[in-house]
């Protein structure tokens, strides 16, 4: 379904970053937004407005400027939360990025209410960024916990044939990713939903694809956390959320200790805020969680059906355009359905640090390497491959200039 | 942006056909180094004789900058004294970190003055340096092995793992 509405044109004009020129004056075609997207103005002002105009601490200053810094971030809070279907604002907790929400939710399960224990496991799968395999990991050996994995299929989708094995009475932790930022598997989260509630298990979405291309609603999806950050959907760095279901962030126990996090303190103990402050210690990123805030308007504004309904049509349109380069190999789904705007591929014989040398030389700025996800490379056998990745501003003439740069580097090497 | 600053057709030749490649015996130590940034990875063998690098050898999978800067290493080490091929590896460290600003001494670091380009690119230094690293472990993990045997180790552990079957 095409929105004859959404003018990528337009909407790029927000975007001062892709009037850049690079290397001898050739046109910046930006295909990195998996790795970070880029900026709009309406953020960018944002930022230097409350730098100029409201920058001061938070909770605790009695002027104006400490009133209006306060607002301006509890306000960024409701944005996010309406924008991920959050039932309670409350819930939606800010951290720095996706992995120190995840390393959060790994760090609070080590011990207290819900604390692992030697014999019980926790399940990944094999597709996962490195931010949701090691932190598990780290818990499974504090704890004495057993990691699991799902394994991934010839096609790059979930193997979930041994799911009612693989989850079963021991498994207290599901964690796994929305969309794959490698592969661009968009993951079956209801079928997995579903069965580890039935073992009692806890899920933790991984959501930092996911969220930035697609409408997300927490509360439908029935997951227990999401982790998510604001660089890869037009916010600044510096500033990510976790949500979590209020009766886990009320039993938990803290993670960071330090100041806004308390209700008392003496030199015997101390009691703890209620959220979301019991999970924000310190001065957080008041700025960059404005901003983020600055980034969910934008998003709303222009509709995150519209950008998905983008982000499946250049990806469509990828696909068809890179099936007619030989000696390319796509690693995941090689059709657009059920996938996010992230294709990795090898090229002949061709290393992927190479082929984005050449790309960008042409101006032409793509990922090389694992990706933070060097066991689904193991996976399909490489130990690298180059990534484009797409957003609400990426046009099919980019795809073309893509697809020219490829048989280049092919000649260059061949 | 001049491409062919960095890919200089002596690399490229290097990395088509890369000189002394694959895992050869007799050698007294393996070493395994990785670029955890790219997932490049080397495994790389020594054999030293006396003062003399008798072998290098090695099995790499990397991008054309790592494979070609492998085989240049080896040209420029294989059959000469340890102290040479130090000599060479500060050399070349120092080119590398040079961003393209000091002329090399191609007498001492032949070939390998092609990567005078890669030095103004600093995501590809790394890939430049991965088997010029291993070789220096690997060379002074030898030596250290070499001087074990006085120090009272037993035969077994301080011999070279020569014509090793295990």
């Amino acid at each position: 379904m095409t929105d004859s509405s959404y003018d990528v044109e337009l909407l790029r004009k927000d975007f001062p970053i892709l009037e850049r020129r690079v290397h001898d004056n050739q046109a910046l075609i930006y295909l990195d937004s998996a790795n970070t997207s880029q900026k709009p103005r309406q953020v960018l002002d944002t930022l230097a407005e409350f730098y100029e105009q409201h920058n001061s601490n938070i909770h605790r200053a009695t002027h104006a400027l400490g009133e209006e810094a306060t607002a301006a971030y509890e306000g960024a809070r409701l944005k996010v939360a309406s924008f991920i279907g959050a039932p309670d604002a409350d819930t939606v907790i800010f951290t720095k990025n996706s992995t120190e929400a995840l390393n959060l939710v790994a760090n609070v399960m080590a011990w207290g209410a819900h604390g692992l224990k030697p014999g019980d496991e926790v399940v990944v799968t094999e597709m996962e960024h490195h931010s949701n395999i090691v932190p598990w990991q780290i818990l499974c050996e504090r704890t004495g916990a057993t990691l699991r994995w799902f394994g991934v299929t010839d096609d790059g989708r979930l193997d979930v044939s041994h799911i009612d094995e693989l989850i079963n009475d021991r498994t207290k932790v599901v964690a796994f990713v929305h969309v794959s930022n490698v592969l661009g598997t968009l993951n079956p989260v209801a079928t997995i939903v579903a069965r580890a509630h039935a073992v009692g298990a806890v899920v933790v979405l991984d959501a930092s694809q996911s969220v930035p291309q697609l409408p997300v609603d927490v509360a439908e999806l029935g997951i227990d956390f999401a982790a998510f950050t604001g660089h890869k959907m037009c916010g600044p760095t510096g500033i990510g959320v976790l949500w979590g279901r209020r009766e886990l962030l009320d039993e938990l126990p803290p993670f960071l200790g330090g100041g806004e996090m308390i209700e008392t303190v003496t030199m015997q103990g101390s009691t703890y805020a209620g959220l979301p402050h019991k999970y924000e210690a310190g001065t957080p990123p008041i700025a960059q969680a404005v901003g983020l805030g600055a980034a969910v308007d934008y998003l709303s504004n222009v509709g995150m059906d519209a950008v998905a309904a983008h982000e499946k049509q250049i990806t469509a349109y990828a696909l068809d355009a890179l099936s007619t380069v030989s000696g390319l190999r796509v690693l995941g789904p090689t059709n657009a359905v059920d996938r996010g705007g992230a294709i990795s591929f090898t090229l002949g014989d061709v290393h992927p640090h190479d082929v984005a040398q050449i790309l960008d030389s042409h101006g032409i700025a793509v990922r090389a390497g694992h990706h933070c996800g060097r066991p689904i490379h193991q996976r399909f056998g490489v130990s690298a491959s180059t990534r484009a990745s797409f957003y609400l501003y990426t046009t099919p003439s980019e795809i073309d200039a893509l697809i020219v740069g490829l048989e280049k580097a092919k000649r260059f090497f061949g | 942006m001049q491409l062919e600053s960095m890919y200089q057709e002596i690399i490229l030749d290097h990395y088509r056909t890369p000189h002394h490649k694959g895992l050869r015996e007799p050698y007294d130590v393996e070493v395994h180094h990785v670029n955890p940034t790219c997932g490049d990875e080397i495994t790389l063998r020594v054999k030293l004789d006396g003062d003399t690098v008798t072998d290098v050898s090695y099995d790499s999978a990397g991008c054309s900058i790592s494979q070609a800067s492998a085989s240049v290493l080896t040209d420029l080490v294989i059959g000469r004294d340890i102290e040479t091929g130090l000599v060479a590896h500060r050399e070349f460290v120092a080119l590398m970190q040079s961003k393209g600003l000091v002329t090399p001494d191609e007498d001492v670091l032949e070939d390998a003055v092609a990567f005078t380009g890669v030095s103004k690119y600093p995501a590809r230094v790394k890939c430049a340096l991965l088997s010029w690293m291993a070789w220096k472990d690997a060379t002074s993990q030898a030596r250290e092995n070499m001087l074990e045997p006085a120090a009272g180790m037993s035969p077994a552990t301080a011999s070279p793992r020569e014509g090793s079957t295990s």
